[in-house]
């Protein structure tokens, strides 16, 4: 946006280039008047990143994603993003969001599946260089075969980079996670690249009833200055950092240096529940919490997993829900009392891997309760019926089970 | 970023480390004819390093430290190599994030510092291997280029992976014995020069680290240009004496050797008529101004 000289960051109050009134987090989530639209969420993408003061973003066309970074282009040709590029591959976009971040810009990307992997190097080099750069991963199958279709796989991947994971369920997650997740990633406590996911074509693609902040608000802007890290623009004392570089060196020192780095980055990622917790209303969200058989999951399929529970219903079964707002931080302490009493835990996913169902796993007691079902993949889709069938034929198994071993 | 801002609390000056104090006292922030001639007193840019003994490699980081026409206000990027053993001990800000990924860093960096600081020039600098810059940065390298992203790209040629144990590399001469290329490299030296002129370069120069002055004349050229035209690059020949079977003190002549008539590494540098224009411009001004002093 406008340029920051110094620490002259625009403060509270003012107005940007584009009259839009620079307003406190706070404020602009919980107070200000929201207005109704219906909008694909390649668009809400573009509303969301309208409100957020960003500085730069870089785009490359993959799908489910190049509508939305279409659109911050224009974006930026309307005068509310700072500048704006194409980049060459996804490797080469991650490096310059870095390079962008290191200079002190707010900065915006999307990827997708095969870009994810393309430019994984990066992830974990954003997260240990302590760059708070968000970026929409619209989900997508990992080739081979090549596949264009809505798929979570790569967000396996994504799970030890160093970095916040949020998974949107809908439109409107999206929105509020793309402008909430800068505030929680740029606290000074926190300071790592966030990575919104949300379902590519399911929402990105659909169109869907979406709560807006006002056009004319929009974040403060982001103060690289309360970073932990040295902002790389020669406005600080250019000290030499070391005598003697770590890199080359294989001694109790050098291993310490990055163990302890490493776990700091795990660290901040936990310093990031309190604020989370605080935006996203609670890191998870529970449905008929005293049911005895529990869906669980993130992104879209919980919507599926909500549609089975109402299936259920309708027979006169009540089977309760609980929705996994963010993946990083893991919401362990969470899961565990909202499963404490389920007797059947059912992780309906759309990948193969069912990386969520093992993470959900290694966190229970009992943990033979969960089910790593139904999954599907490479862009399937996933009727409740589905959902509904599994674990009706899991809960069948298990009484003949209890049957024959009884 | 001005002098001012790195002034030492009175009451700390006992405790402050020697880099820092030297750099108070020394620093050319703001000098205008800052050059070779300030090594040696002036080292608060770089005053040791830890690359071998004798490596071109520290003598041309020295020349080129001395040369940058704005520390104070310049960022640096470099990539994984021996030059990244050397950067937590240059005193700007520089940035070490992959390998071959410099180009890429530098491109957000500089327009993250236009979007921050529209009215201010701060220089970004590219410092790499070839390595980096041709063969696994290749296609970052070109890229900024065609897109004409303002920033300086020096490759510090040692026509080799010097730092994994002396690899084949793009630019390493065709029929080198090496590790990876056992019966000799098989195709020519790359000619990124001649690319980098193709792609849109509006300055560029090959040279050895032997001459000072030479490397002073360049290097600031460069970084002005990229500051006002558009991208420039770099190439200088730093050989790896290890690696070509060289004494400590054998460096300097190998270079010499390498920049003779006909040889790879002879003097040759290309400018676009804009970014001579705009160099004679810079020198007429300089001259007026001189005769101007001169009359006073």
């Amino acid at each position: 946006m406008a340029g920051h000289e110094g620490n002259g960051l625009p403060p509270i109050g003012s107005v940007n280039k584009k009259n839009q009134i620079i307003t406190d987090p706070q404020e602009l989530f919980f107070l200000s008047p929201r207005s109704q639209a219906f909008l694909t969420g390649s668009e809400v993408i573009k509303e969301a990143v309208k409100r957020a003061s960003v500085d730069f973003s870089v785009a490359y066309p993959i799908t489910p994603q190049s509508e939305a970074s279409s659109l911050v282009g224009e974006l930026y040709a309307d005068g509310y993003v700072g500048d704006y590029m194409r980049g060459e591959s996804e490797f080469a976009v991650m490096g310059e969001c870095a390079g962008g971040s290191f200079g002190g810009a707010r900065v915006f990307t999307t990827t997708a599946g095969p870009g994810t992997l393309r430019a994984f190097e990066n992830f974990p080099m954003w997260a240990g260089s302590r760059l708070p750069i968000e970026v929409v991963f619209t989900c997508r199958g990992v080739n081979s075969p090549l596949s264009i279709q809505p798929d979570t796989l790569e967000i396996a991947f994504m799970l030890e980079t160093g970095m916040l994971l949020w998974h949107a369920e809908t439109a409107q997650d999206l929105f509020d996670y793309i402008l909430k997740g800068y505030i929680v990633a740029e606290k000074p406590e926190v300071h790592l690249p966030i990575g919104v996911i949300v379902d590519g074509f399911f929402v990105t693609h659909t169109k869907d009833m979406v709560m807006m902040t006002p056009e004319n608000r929009t974040l403060p802007h982001y103060n690289p200055y309360a970073s932990p890290v040295t902002c790389m623009d020669m406005e600080s004392p250019p000290v030499r950092m070391m005598r003697d570089p770590f890199v080359m060196k294989s001694n109790y020192i050098s291993y310490m240096t990055h163990a302890s780095w490493q776990l700091e980055v795990r660290a901040a990622i936990e310093r990031s529940r309190k604020h989370t917790v605080a935006l996203l209303d609670g890191l998870i969200e529970v449905e008929n919490p005293d049911a005895e058989i529990m869906i669980v999951s993130s992104g879209t399929a919980v919507s599926q997993g909500r549609e089975a529970i109402r299936l259920f219903r309708d027979q006169g079964m009540k089977v309760g829900l609980v929705k996994i707002k963010t993946i990083r931080p893991f919401p362990t302490q969470e899961l565990r009392a909202a499963l404490k009493d389920a007797k059947h835990i059912f992780v309906p996913e759309f990948n193969i891997a069912g990386w969520m169902a093992r993470e959900i796993k290694s966190i229970l007691d009992n943990n033979e309760r969960v089910v790593a079902g139904p999954h599907v993949a490479g862009g399937m889709t996933m009727p409740p019926e589905i959902i509904v069938e599994e674990i009706e034929r899991s809960l069948a198994l298990k009484g003949k089970k209890e049957l024959i071993h009884g | 970023m001005g002098k001012e801002k790195i002034q030492i609390n009175e009451e700390f000056w006992d405790i402050m480390p020697d880099d820092y104090k030297d750099l108070v006292t020394h620093a050319t922030y703001g000098k205008t004819d800052r050059g070779w001639k300030d090594v040696g007193s002036s080292t608060e840019l770089i005053a040791e390093h830890s690359l071998c003994a004798g490596c071109p490699e520290s003598i041309a980081f020295r020349h080129i430290l001395a040369s940058i026409p704005a520390p104070e206000d310049t960022v640096m990027v470099g990539s994984t190599g021996c030059t990244s053993l050397v950067f937590p001990m240059v005193a700007v800000h520089n940035i070490h994030s992959l390998f071959g990924n410099q180009n890429a860093v530098a491109t957000g960096l500089k327009r993250a510092l236009n979007v921050r600081f529209p009215n201010k020039n701060k220089d970004v600098i590219v410092l790499a291997g070839d390595g980096a810059t041709v063969d696994i940065g290749l296609d970052m390298t070109l890229q900024s280029w065609f897109r004409g992203e303002r920033f300086t790209t020096i490759c510090f040629d040692n026509e080799l992976y010097a730092n994994t144990g002396g690899q084949e590399s793009g630019l390493m001469q065709k029929g080198f014995v090496a590790k990876m290329a056992p019966v000799g490299k098989k195709f020519e030296k790359v000619r990124l020069p001649e690319i980098a002129r193709e792609s849109g370069c509006a300055y560029v120069a090959v040279l050895t680290t032997s001459k000072p002055s030479l490397v002073e004349r360049v290097v600031r050229q460069a970084v002005l240009i990229a500051r006002e035209i558009g991208p420039t690059y770099l190439q200088i020949y730093t050989p790896c004496i290890l690696e070509i079977g060289k004494q400590s003190m054998e460096g300097l002549q190998e270079m010499r050797d390498s920049e003779a008539a006909g040889e790879r590494f002879k003097f040759r540098e290309f400018i676009t008529p804009e970014a001579q224009a705009f160099i004679d411009d810079m020198a007429a001004k300089k001259k007026a101004e001189k005769l101007a002093s001169a009359a006073n």
